[in-house]
């Protein structure tokens, strides 16, 4: 069988075609590809912020009240460890002269000793615990919430260190067994990764206020977008007097407190 | 040719052989079933059509990648649903989407888990030394 050169080139130049097509036939035999979103009802901001109104919470709520602190840590399966040393905290309470170092004075008004003051994670606009963090575990997320990816936490503590606030707890023992009654809808963590305050990152992705927030009766804790001027955290931060924690060392903390 | 000693190496040579390959020897006929991971919850029952995410070669191939791009978009850029190539929309979430139906974490996971060695008992793979997996009855 002899075939010409032109023959021959005719052939070869149809094969080359097919091979050429080949990618734009895979293509359509895939299908379409899976995506991703945020989800429809999610809560829009460029940097959330709490305003703690402890006036509030001491005036109208409860002495003794607990509700953000039991609300935060039954949603996220935070364990009730009594040891100071091993303890995990989400939110916590604490004095006068710890919350705000340095702003008491010898004649500090005497209703502030002893109040109970609450206290978390200031989800920092500079935040330190981001900047030490050998593995990005800890990260500062385009709506300003600080997160952790606990997947990625190697428990070095570093962050621990970084943080000036104590917001940040490492898990020294199984944390499972210190849990009484688990969320099934949210995970927990496990012994030697470092845990905080998130936000509540898993409700305003589906358009709900942080568990704190909601479950406060008197409404001393208020959350919003602090770049948009009609948010509920601009608008108390028009019209009162606030303070925040540790100005002083450039951490940018997001959580205002109305005393 | 002629082996010096020859009965005692030959000899040696054959218990040696023997030795080595007891495990093969002991073990024959013993192989573990392969895994039949189970799909008999409520919740799959129900359905009309039996679809994951993605169909299931690709399901069991891929599942440990997938679950990893999902914690990322999720954890990371802060996005939540998934589109999967039929259309359908998921909620990315181990507790909340991928148990929801698989619900028999015992006998779909770690059926699998376990056969490829993997200490389960252990936690491992490391999924549920954190997340929750749901109740499951005795």
């Amino acid at each position: 069988m002899e075939k010409s050169k032109r023959e021959f080139l005719k052939v070869s130049g149809l094969f080359a075609l097919g091979l050429g097509a080949l990618p734009l036939a895979k293509g359509i035999a895939a299908g379409s590809k899976p995506q991703v979103m945020p989800h429809p009802e999610a809560l829009k901001g460029k940097q959330w912020a709490m305003v703690v109104d402890m006036k509030k919470c001491w005036e109208k709520g409860k002495e003794g009240c607990k509700d953000c602190l039991d609300a935060c840590h039954k949603v996220h399966n935070v364990p009730t460890i009594e040891d100071p040393e091993e303890e995990i905290k989400w939110i916590w309470t604490e004095h006068y002269e710890n919350t705000f170092p340095g702003l008491g004075n010898p004649y500090t008004n005497e209703k502030l000793k002893g109040k109970p003051f609450i206290v978390l994670c200031n989800h920092c606009s500079n935040p330190p615990c981001v900047r030490v963090c050998p593995t990005q575990a800890t990260f500062k997320r385009a709506d300003g919430v600080t997160m952790m990816d606990y997947h990625r936490c190697i428990g070095c503590r570093f962050c621990m260190a970084g943080c000036p606030y104590g917001a940040r707890s490492f898990n020294f023992r199984e944390p499972r067994e210190y849990i009484k009654d688990l969320n099934y809808k949210y995970p927990g963590r496990e012994r030697g990764v470092v845990e905080k305050c998130s936000f509540c990152d898993e409700r305003l992705a589906v358009g709900q206020l942080p568990a704190c927030v909601e479950a406060c009766k008197v409404g001393a804790l208020v959350f919003g977008d602090q770049t948009d001027p009609k948010s509920p955290v601009r608008k108390l931060l028009d019209t009162n007097f606030t303070i925040r924690r540790k100005t002083e060392l450039g951490t940018e903390p997001n959580v205002y407190y109305i005393i | 040719m002629k082996i010096y000693n020859g009965k005692y190496i030959l000899a040696g040579l054959g218990i040696f052989i023997v030795l080595v390959t007891v495990p093969i020897w002991y073990n024959m006929g013993k192989a573990a079933p392969a895994p039949k991971p189970s799909i008999d919850t409520p919740v799959i029952n129900q359905m009309k059509e039996k679809q994951c995410v993605l169909p299931k070669d690709e399901m069991i191939t891929g599942h440990m990648q997938l679950l990893n791009d999902w914690r990322t978009e999720v954890v990371r850029n802060n996005k939540r649903l998934y589109v999967a190539p039929d259309g359908k929309q998921y909620l990315m979430s181990l507790q909340n989407e991928c148990m929801k139906c698989h619900s028999n974490k015992s006998q779909f996971c770690d059926v699998c888990h376990n056969y490829a060695g993997l200490p389960t008992e252990q936690g491992i793979p490391y999924c549920w030394t954190c997340h929750v997996a749901p109740k499951e009855a005795k």
